[in-house]
Order: structure tokens, then C-alpha cells, then sequence
């Protein structure tokens, strides 16, 4: 800062660290090298009372500017990565787990299970008990790992298998690497927490192993018990061992309920509704019809062809059955103000048209039901429709024209 | 064993540092790194070398003076440890008014005598330190004139006022280079008021008639200069501030506090030399130069450029006129930067200077001397209420604080 000039240690290093952090969010790793090169000499004075201390700082700093600048190779990033797991005992197995993501990012797997394997015998008195996490956590990558390998096994297996040749070693390779496998991944998967791909592969190896009861119980741990954090995709796992397993419908509802009520746009949301319309339940199909207006509230569902025939298909039913006309009336009330400007506006009539015919097919039907058949949307994508001389259209029209007034009813 | 054996044998590598640091809790001279850099100052003094204080302690921290890590240089039967650390380790840039403070009481201290008398043909009298500080801030060799007539008018150029006489509590103590700064400050004030207006007008009035009329040199145009100076002020001290950022505080010989944490220390060292040649290679190009050479001026201004970017030369006839054959101010007013002076004993400043009081030309002009002499605006400003308490002092009307005869 200008006007002052007086300077100390401690403010020097700290305003060698702001150049270092707008050297690093531009990007330029030469200057953000130089001034670390600066800083460094900071270590001789670690006392470590500020609640980053200055070896932390060196290292995340230090790995940022390996890891991104052009001239740094991977093994003067090993080297360093090994001088700062010597520089701070409460942290070895942090530097030594993002070291690993490092070696697997690079694509160096072997060099990461050793690594990993190295990090796991490690034992500093009380330390170890303090680091229990750390320790939970590199057993499961390693067990991750061994997962790949037992996947690579497995691929070679079944391919000698197509060939008719039974290959012990390799089978018995493969067994093993799934009890090393199973024994961390059970652990890790214990603990409330985030762990999809550790639970991806536990259950992909209980599946292949016959172990289904043991799945569904992990599975159904993973998605409902209150301890873990909310997590859609635990619900999307289980709902596909489900499905592989043949299960009910009716279970294969309950499991994507839930994920509607947490995740609306999701994209098995397009299941769910087909699943629900089929249903003999009247509930079920009224939430069928819910599931497919909430989904199309997002953005992201707009040019959704297949979402929009599976709204399309069940207005079309409804109408044509003449009743629970009501149902279509509670999901329009609260969209009437706001989804012609979103869907249905000239402009988009255009461009559907020309872009996507079958999306503009159901997209019309779903108006000309909504709004009537002098909406905008409708009367442009019919009139082009009946101009192409495409049979759909002529008789989207005469459907449309003929179930006139229910728009009125559903609006009003 | 004695109290002194005992500290030596594992407190301290100096027989008494312990001791040393213990008792001068109540005495206020205690020998210290800063200290040293009085006693240096006071010689330079004695002799008279034209070197300011300001400067020395820029020599310093620009490492041409032994002082950061002196100890590499000390014999190898020297050996330093645990509290001999806490007074030879240095962490902090030295304090002009620590150091110029200290000077005082230590001269006071050893009885010394009247120093040698600092004339007008000395380095340290502001009609010289002006003459430089003007070359620097590139303004016109003409406002020399004008320095020395303020320093004449107000005593400041007498031999007793600026002979350093050590232990005298009525005299003021001088900071040369300081005071010589406040009079170019007072001068630029006389002429331009600096009141972020009237400069400007005088400006426009001046680039008017040089456009027109171009033999004769050309007249000083403020805004003109102030564009040249703010720019090269800016890359000056965004320099500084990196330079700050980049400083390096410890050197290839460490220091431990025990012979127990002598092995863990030198492994730190190694690992930071190791980090530094790592990460060095990859600064790109940048290579650490040799220090350049210790230099006197900071801003260099040459009269050969012919971007006009030299002001040395220009003339200050579009802000001076002609009146009963003397030569004065176009400008006829002028403001205080304060009505009354502090109680320098009491709060230790003659004013209080905040920022927003103040014109921004004012500001301006403050900060280009406190960036060469590298110290706070408020010292500046202290001297440039002094001075101009002296010269107003009938208009003011109130007792004189320094027994001088009034003037006309």
C-alpha cells in the first residue's frame, strides 16, 4: 500500500501472498512462481498459530502452480508432493490422499495404489487415531482401485470365456481383488456421507457376486437413512438395482417418488410419468400428470420431444375420456400466467417447426387443449402442419376444433 | 554456578544477553540494530557527509548496508543463540523517527560537543538539499530563488539553528532532509496555492502562451507537470510495492535458538532452498539481478529528452509578476495548513494531518516527498506547519513559540 513505509515480516509475507493469489485466479504461473519463490522463507518461522500457517499455504499454493505451469513435469511434482508430506504430521495423510488424485488424474494408477498403500501402513502415535478419517478414506480408494482390477479381470475372463477358455489364474485374481475391494468399500460406505462411487461399485460387485439381499440393504441405507445428507442420486441407484431386479411397480414408484419430490427436473422423470399413466390407480395417474407439468417448468425440458408427447398423450386421454378434466385444471391454475410466454410464444412456434416437427406436433396438441385453438402456437404449427399436407396435422386440427370448448372450462 | 555462567551456558551464545535483555527495562537506551544506525547517522554527521538520513536507512533496507542479517558477517568464534536472537534478528524495516530519536538521546548521552557547524556550503543546508529534492521532483531550476528566500526569511539557513548541539532541550531538533522538503512544499504553495483550483487556472494560462509563442523556453505549466511526475510516481511505487512483497528477510546462514532445534532449523533451510531453486526455474525469465548500484536519486529527469518532460529548465514567468521592481507572486493568497500547533511534547506532532482536509494537489505534492524520503506525509506536513507558522507569525497574532525577532 502506498504511503507507507514501514515494513515488517509478518506484512510482507502477507502482501506477497495477495500477489501470489492474483497471479493464480490470472492464471500466470511464472509470476505466481516467482513470488513463491519469495515466500517461501516463511516456513523458517512457522509457528503455525494463524489458522493457515505458512507450510499449508506453500503446499496448496505449490501444487496449484506445478499441477498448471507449462514447464513443470510430473516428477518435479512427485518430488515436491514428498518434500511436503515431511513438512507437517497433522496433515501427511491430506498431502499424501491429493497427491494420489493427482497420480490418477496424470493416469499414473500403479503410482497411486502405491502411494495409497504406502499412506495406510503409516502410523504416528496418536496421530493415527486423530487422522481415523483420512485413513477411512484412503482404504477406500484403494478399495476403489481394486475394484478396477477386479473389473479389468473380469472383462478378460469373459472374453477368454466367448473363446472357451477357462483361465484359473485370472479367475482367481479376480475373487481376490474383490474381497480387498469389498472389505474397504463396506467400511467407507458405513460412514454418513457423499460416497456415490464407492456405492456404484460395492453394489456392482454384490450384484455380479449374487449378493442381492445385501444390495438392496445398502441401497436402501444409502437413500433413507436420515443420517446421510439428501442425496437424489441414492435414489436413482436404487431405483435402477430395483428395476434390474424386476421388482414391482409399485415399488419401483415409491423409490422415484421420492426423487421427484427432491430433484422435479430430473431426467427419470420421463419414466416415472409413463410408469404412473399406465397405472390402474386413480391417485397414481393424477400424479402421473403432476410429474410431467413439474418436470416441464425447467428450462432444460423445453425441447424435451419425448416429455412433451408423454404430457401430450395423457391430456389427449383425459379429454377424450371426458373426465378428471379437474386434474388438468389444477396443474394449468397455477401455470396459465406465466407457461404461454415460456412454451408457446410465435417465436418459438417458428422455430420448433423448423427445427424439431414431432416437438412442435405435441407441443400444438398441448396447447390447442391449454389455450384453445385460436392460440398462437397452434394456429401457426397447424397452418404450417395442414400447408406441408402432413396427415398428423389435418387431424391434430380437426381434434383440436372439436374439443373447442374445454379450454374454456380449464381456464376459467 | 554464577547467574552469568548459567546464562551463558544455555540462554544466550553472549555472555550477558540474558542479563542485557533483562534489566534495561527501565533505562531507554538499550543498544539495539536501530541504535546502531544512530550512532552510524551521528558520525555521518560529525563529519558532514552528504548523506541524509533519509537516505541511509534507504541504503539499508536496499542492502547496501550491513544491517538486516549482520550477523553472516560476524567471526566464527561469534556464535549466536536463544536470546541473543531477539537483539541481532532483524524483522522489521528501520524507523526514521525511531533512529533520528535515538540519535538525540545517545549524543545527549555520551556529553558530546557542539558538532561541526553546518554552513551554507554544506550537503546538509537546505539551500543545497533543495537545490537536489527540486532536480528530483522535476521542477524549475527558478523555485530555487524562491527556497532560498523562505530559508533567509524565516532563520532556518542560520548556523545555530541547524548545528546539532547535543543535550540543548530548547533547540529544535532539525531533519534535514525533511525541513528542505517542507520548504519546496511552502514555495509551491506561495505560488500556486494548491488549492485544486487556482494551479489549474494558472495552468490553462500557461499552456495558452505556450502554444502561442513557443521562443523564450517555454512557461512551467503545473498540469503539464503533474501529469509526468504522477505517472512515473505510480511505476515508482508500484516497484516499491512488489519489491516490499518480494522481500527476503533471512539468509544462508540460519539461526537457532538452542543447539536442540539446530538440526530441525537446518533442515527448514534446506528445504527453502530447495523450494527456492524449484520454484526460481520456473519464474520464467525473471532472474534475480545483481543490486544495482546505491543511488542518490530515485527519479532522474533529463533536460536532452524532447517529450518536454523535463521541467527543469521551464520558466515560472507566467506565475510571477513585476511590482515596484520587485519580483512576486501573481497569486495573493495563501492558507494555513493550521491555525494552531499542536503541543509537539505533549502529542509528539505539531498538526494532525488527515487526507480529506486537504486539497488533493496538496496531497499530491506531500506524497512525492514523502515517497523520496520514504516516510509518512504527517512528518512532511509537521515541518510545513512550522515553517509556515514562522513566516506568518505577525499575521497570527499570537505568542511566538520560538524566540525569534519579528519580522516585516
Amino acid at each position: 500500500s502506498s504511503n507507507e513505509y514501514k515494513l515488517n515480516f509478518k506484512k510482507s509475507k502477507e502482501a506477497c501472498l495477495s500477489y501470489i493469489q492474483d497471479a493464480l485466479l490470472q492464471k500466470q504461473w511464472k509470476r505466481a512462481a516467482e513470488f513463491l519463490t519469495c515466500y517461501v522463507e516463511s516456513l523458517e518461522k512457522d509457528y503455525s498459530r494463524e489458522h493457515i500457517g505458512p507450510s499449508e499455504m506453500i503446499w496448496r499454493i505449490g501444487t496449484e502452480i506445478l499441477w498448471h505451469h507449462s514447464q513443470s513435469r510430473m516428477k518435479e511434482f512427485n518430488c515436491f508432493m514428498e518434500q511436503m508430506k515431511t513438512l507437517g504430521v497433522k496433515r501427511y495423510l491430506k498431502v499424501c490422499l491429493e497427491h494420489v488424485f493427482h497420480l490418477l488424474c496424470n493416469g499414473q494408477i500403479d503410482e497411486a495404489y502405491q502411494n495409497l498403500s504406502l499412506a495406510e501402513s503409516w502410523r504416528f502415535g496418536e496421530q493415527t487415531a486423530i487422522q481415523d478419517k483420512e485413513i477411512k478414506l484412503i482404504q477406500a480408494y484403494r478399495g476403489l482401485l481394486d475394484y478396477c482390477s477386479w473389473s479389468k479381470q473380469k472383462k478378460i475372463l469373459l472374453e477368454h470365456g466367448e473363446d472357451g477358455f477357462a483361465d484359473l489364474a485370472v479367475e482367481q485374481e479376480m475373487h481376490s481383488y474383490f474381497r480387498k475391494a469389498a472389505v474397504n468399500l463396506k467400511e467407507i460406505i458405513k460412514i454418513p456421507g457423499v460416497w456415490d462411487v464407492f456405492v456404484k461399485c460395492y453394489v456392482d460387485l454384490l450384484e455380479f457376486y449374487g449378493e442381492h439381499n445385501e444390495a438392496r440393504q445398502v441401497l436402501n441405507e444409502y437413500a433413507y437413512n436420515s443420517k446421510f445428507p439428501a442425496n437424489p442420486n441414492a435414489h436413482v441407484y436404487l431405483y435402477q438395482f430395483l428395476k434390474r431386479q424386476g421388482e414391482s411397480k409399485k415399488s419401483l414408484i415409491s423409490a422415484l417418488k421420492i426423487l421427484h419430490d427432491i430433484v422435479p427436473s430430473h431426467e427419470l422423470m420421463i419414466d416415472f410419468n409413463t410408469m404412473l399413466q399406465k397405472s390402474k390407480k386413480r391417485k397414481k395417474r393424477q400424479l402421473g400428470l403432476e410429474v410431467i407439468f413439474a418436470a416441464l417448468d425447467y428450462a432444460g425440458w423445453k425441447e424435451n420431444a419425448k416429455a412433451w408427447s408423454c404430457l401430450a398423450r395423457q391430456v389427449k386421454q383425459i379429454v377424450i375420456s371426458e373426465k378428471h378434466l379437474d386434474w388438468i385444471k389444477q396443474e394449468w391454475n397455477s401455470r396459465k400466467d406465466w407457461w404461454p410466454d415460456f412454451h408457446f410464444s410465435r417465436y418459438l412456434a417458428k422455430r420448433n417447426w423448423q427445427e424439431n416437427k414431432s416437438l412442435s406436433y405435441e407441443k400444438a396438441l398441448v396447447a390447442g387443449i391449454l389455450l384453445g385453438r385460436d392460440c398462437k402456437y397452434f394456429k401457426y404449427v397447424s397452418h404450417q402442419g395442414c400447408k406441408a399436407q402432413v396427415k398428423r396435422f389435418r387431424m391434430l386440427k380437426k381434434f383440436v376444433t372439436r374439443h373447442n370448448p374445454v379450454y374454456l372450462k380449464i381456464s376459467g | 554456578l554464577t547467574k552469568t555462567e548459567e546464562s551463558t551456558s544455555v540462554y544466550s551464545g553472549s555472555v550477558d544477553g540474558s542479563l542485557y535483555l533483562m534489566k534495561n527495562q527501565k533505562e531507554k537506551l538499550r543498544m539495539t540494530m536501530p541504535m546502531t544506525l544512530s550512532f552510524c547517522y551521528l558520525a555521518l554527521l560529525w563529519v558532514r557527509e552528504p548523506i541524509t538520513l533519509s537516505e541511509l536507512l534507504r541504503f539499508v533496507v536496499e542492502g547496501h548496508i550491513p544491517y538486516m542479517n549482520v550477523f553472516q558477517h560476524f567471526p566464527e568464534k561469534m556464535k549466536l543463540c536463544g536470546l541473543d536472537l531477539k537483539i541481532f534478528c532483524v524483522e522489521s524495516w528501520p524507523l526514521y523517527e525511531e533512529v533520528f530519536n535515538k540519535m538525540h538521546e545517545l549524543a545527549a548521552f555520551l556529553d558530546l560537543p557542539r558538532f561541526p557547524d553546518i554552513t551554507e556550503s554544506c550537503f546538509l543546508h537546505p539551500d543545497m538539499l533543495c537545490m537536489k529534492y527540486l532536480m528530483e521532483a522535476n521542477l524549475p531550476d527558478e523555485l530555487h530563488n524562491w527556497t532560498c528566500r523562505v530559508v533567509k526569511k524565516i532563520g532556518i539557513g542560520e548556523v545555530d539553528f541547524l548545528t546539532l548541539m547535543p543535550g540543548n532541550k530548547s533547540t529544535r531538533k532539525v531533519k534535514y532532509d525533511v525541513l528542505a522538503a517542507a520548504v519546496i512544499v511552502v514555495v509551491l504553495k506561495l505560488l500556486f496555492l494548491l488549492d485544486d483550483h487556482y494551479e489549474w487556472l494558472l495552468s490553462e494560462f500557461a499552456e495558452e502562451r505556450n502554444k502561442n509563442n513557443t521562443e523564450g523556453g517555454p512557461y512551467f505549466e503545473f498540469k503539464k507537470w503533474y501529469e509526468v511526475v504522477k505517472h512515473s510516481l505510480d511505476v515508482e511505487q508500484k516497484k516499491l510495492d512488489e519489491e516490499k512483497a518480494k522481500y527476503l528477510w533471512r539468509c544462508e546462514k540460519p539461526l537457532f535458538y538452542s543447539v536442540k532445534n539446530k538440526s530441525k532449523v537446518l533442515k527448514r533451510r534446506q528445504m527453502v532452498v530447495n523450494l527456492q531453486n524449484q520454484f526460481g526455474k520456473l519464474s520464467g525469465s525473471v532472474q534475480r539481478v545483481e543490486k544495482p548500484n546505491p543511488s542518490s536519486f530515485q527519479l532522474s529527469w533529463s533536460e536532452e529528452n524532447t517529450d518536454g518532460s523535463c521541467f527543469h529548465g521551464h520558466s515560472l514567468k507566467g506565475v510571477l509578476q513585476e511590482k515596484c521592481g520587485l519580483l512576486t507572486t501573481m497569486n495573493p493568497d495563501y492558507w494555513l495548513c493550521t491555525v494552531k500547533l499542536c503541543n509537539e511534547k505533549l502529542c509528539g506532532h505539531l498538526a494532525h494531518y488527515r487526507e480529506v482536509e486537504f486539497p488533493q494537489s496538496y496531497h499530491f505534492v506531500l506524497g512525492l516527498f514523502s515517497f523520496l524520503l520514504r516516510i509518512q506525509p504527517s512528518y512532511i506536513h509537521d515541518e510545513v506547519c512550522m515553517i509556515e507558522h514562522r513566516l506568518f507569525n505577525k499575521k497570527l497574532c499570537k505568542k511566538l513559540k520560538y524566540n525569534t525577532v519579528l519580522r516585516k
